[in-house]
C-alpha cells in the first residue's frame, strides 16, 4: 500500500473512532448519576410524550469499551494502513504457521510409509487407514465409499482391472489419469452391424442361448476386423489400451443388449483424472496401497 | 454544538449528518481497494473465460449454485488441504459480478476444475445420488435438454469489455458460433471444469 492510502486509512479510521467519542460524550446528557428524570423533550402529540432521559450507563458503558477494543485491537492487529501491529500478525502468516506445524507432525510418518513398498504397507493397520481417509476424500465421489464403483466408474474390489491392478500401475493410474478411447462404430457399422456385433459380444461371455446364431456369426467377423486390435482377438481385452475384458460378465457401462449396443455405436470415453498435480507423491502411494488391499480379501 | 432538535427538524442535516457518519467504514475499507496493484491487476498468466464457459458461468448464477457453493478459499489448513491454494484478489479482478457466496451447503468450488471428468459432472447434475448416495444437492435434468442459441453472448462480452475484461474482438466475433447449439450442461461443465484452472501460478498439491 503506498504511502498515501497508508495514510487516508489510518487518518479516516482514527478520525471515526475520536468522532464517535466526541458524539457519545457531546451528547451525553449532564445527569450521570440519575437514570431517570421526569424532564420531557417538549412536544406533544395526542396526549403522548417522550421523556428526555440519559443514555443508560450500562449502554453508554459498552460504547466506551468499544472504543477502547477499537484501540487496542489497532495497536495489536493490522488495520492502520501499513502498520502491521505489534504481534505482527497475517492470516497468510497463520496459515504458514498451521502447515509448518502440521509438517512437523505428519511428515515422518508419510516419508516412513512412503519407504515402505504397496505389498509390505498392507500390514500396516495405520497407513491402510491413512489411505483410506485420502480414498473418502478424494476418490469417493465416482468410486463410491466402499471402491464399489458405479455405472462408468469402475469397481476397485473386484479384482478385474481395465489397466492393470499391478502396484506400480495403480499408482501410475491415480497419478497420470486414464483417458479411455472406445471410438463410435455406429457410421462405420451401421445399425444392423452394431447389432451384430452387440450379439457376438455378448455371446463371449455367455449369454449364446438367447442370441440369434447368425448374427453372431456375422458380428464375430466384424469384431475379428475393427474390435480384436484393442479387445483381443478372443475378446479378453488388452489392459495396456485398457480395453475391458469381454468374456468376463463385468460391465462398467451395463451389459445389457442396449447398453453395450450404445457403447459399440456412440463409443465411450470414461476419464479418471490426473492426481500428480492434486496430491502429493506420499498420499498418491498410501491411496494405492489402500486401493490395492481392496482386491486383495 | 447542534441541538438535537435542529437535526431532527431539518431532514436534509441530518441526511447529510447520516452519510458522514456511514461514510467512514466505506472511505476507509473499500475506496483504497479499487487503487491496489493487489485487487486490481490479474494474477501473472490469467485467462479470460472462453464463450462457452461465459455462458456456463451464466447458467451456474441462474440455477443458483452460488447460493449453496463458495469460491472463495480462506487461508485455513482445514481448507487448503481439501480445496487447494487458498484465493486471492488478483484471481477475480475479471469476474462480473463475483461469486465468492458467503454460506457453504456443498463443497468450496474455487478449484474444482480437473478434479472430476466431464462424465462425473454430467452424471452427478443429472441426479447427484447416483454418485454420491448421501448428496441433497437437487437434480438439474432440464440443463441435457435446453440448448444455447448464442444469441446474447456477444453482447455480454461487450459488457465485460467496457468492465475491463480484456476480450478481442476475435473472441467476440466468434462467441456465437462457438455456443450455438450446445446444451446447458455442456457449457455449465466447461465452466466447471474452468474454475482454478484459469491461470497457473498456485500449485494445488495438498
Amino acid at each position: 500500500m503506498s504511502a498515501f492510502w497508508s495514510a487516508w486509512v489510518s487518518v479516516i479510521t482514527l478520525a471515526v473512532i475520536i468522532g464517535c467519542t466526541w458524539l457519545l460524550f457531546a451528547t451525553r446528557k449532564s445527569q450521570p448519576h440519575q437514570e431517570q428524570t421526569e424532564e420531557t423533550v417538549g412536544h406533544e402529540f395526542d396526549g403522548i410524550e417522550e421523556y428526555d432521559n440519559p443514555l443508560p450507563k450500562w449502554w453508554f458503558q459498552m460504547f466506551l469499551g468499544t472504543v477502547i477494543f477499537g484501540l487496542g485491537y489497532l495497536a495489536l492487529y493490522p488495520g492502520l494502513g501499513n502498520f502491521q501491529g505489534l504481534l505482527g500478525w497475517s492470516s497468510h502468516g497463520q496459515w504458514e504457521e498451521e502447515m509448518a506445524h502440521a509438517e512437523e507432525q505428519y511428515r515422518p510418518m508419510f516419508e516412513q510409509f512412503a519407504a515402505l513398498s504397496i505389498e509390505q504397507l498392507q500390514n500396516e493397520e495405520t497407513g491402510l487407514k491413512m489411505g483410506q481417509r485420502m480414498f473418502a476424500n478424494n476418490c469417493s465421489l465416482c468410486h463410491g465409499s466402499a471402491g464399489t464403483g458405479a455405472y462408468g466408474f469402475p469397481n476397485l474390489t473386484d479384482n478385474d482391472w481395465l489397466y492393470g491392478g499391478d502396484p506400480a500401475t495403480l499408482k501410475a493410474t491415480i497419478a497420470n489419469g486414464r483417458n479411455g478411447g472406445m471410438p463410435a462404430w455406429g457410421q462405420v457399422l451401421g445399425e444392423d452391424g452394431v447389432r451384430d456385433v452387440t450379439s457376438y459380444v455378448l455371446s463371449l461371455s455367455g449369454a449364446g442361448e438367447n442370441l440369434d446364431g447368425d448374427a453372431v456369426a456375422r458380428g464375430q467377423s466384424q469384431f475379428q476386423a475393427l474390435c480384436a486390435a484393442c479387445h483381443g482377438a478372443e475378446g479378453k481385452g488388452t489392459q495396456a489400451l485398457g480395453a475391458p475384458n469381454l468374456t468376463d460378465n463385468t460391465w462398467l457401462y451395463g451389459g445389457s443388449f442396449e447398453q453395450v449396443a450404445h457403447s459399440i455405436r456412440n463409443g465411450r470415453a470414461g476419464v479418471m483424472p490426473a492426481h500428480k498435480e492434486l496430491l502429493s507423491d506420499e498420499k498418491i502411494h498410501l491411496i494405492a496401497a489402500y486401493v490395492y488391499s481392496l482386491s486383495q480379501k | 454544538m447542534i441541538k438535537h432538535e435542529t437535526i431532527e427538524k431539518n431532514i436534509g442535516l441530518m441526511i447529510l449528518l447520516i452519510i458522514i457518519v456511514i461514510s467512514g467504514g466505506g472511505l476507509a475499507e473499500i475506496v483504497p481497494l479499487f487503487f491496489q496493484s493487489s485487487t486490481t491487476q490479474p494474477i501473472e498468466g490469467l485467462r479470460t473465460y472462453t464463450a462457452l464457459e461465459l455462458e456456463g458461468r451464466d447458467i451456474y448464477i441462474k440455477e443458483g449454485c452460488h447460493v449453496c457453493h463458495t469460491q472463495m478459499i480462506r487461508p485455513f489448513r482445514a481448507e487448503t488441504e481439501r480445496y487447494g491454494h487458498y484465493s486471492t484478489a488478483d484471481e477475480h479482478v475479471w469476474e462480473h459480478p463475483f461469486l465468492w457466496g458467503s454460506k457453504r451447503t456443498g463443497p468450496d468450488l474455487a478449484r474444482v476444475g480437473g478434479r472430476y471428468s466431464d462424465d462425473w459432472h454430467k452424471a452427478h447434475l443429472n441426479n447427484p445420488r447416483d454418485v454420491v448416495p448421501e448428496s441433497k444437492m437437487p437434480s438439474y435434468p432440464w440443463l441435457f435438454k435446453n440448448k444455447l442459441t448464442g444469441q446474447d453472448t456477444e453482447a455480454k462480452m461487450e459488457a465485460l469489455r467496457k468492465l475491463g475484461v480484456p476480450y478481442t474482438d476475435e473472441d467476440v466475433a466468434t462467441a456465437r458460433e462457438a455456443v450455438a447449439g450446445k446444451t446447458e450442461i455442456d457449457a455449465l461443465v466447461a465452466y466447471l471444469q474452468s474454475l482454478g484452472k484459469l491461470h497457473s501460478v498456485y500449485t494445488n498439491k495438498r
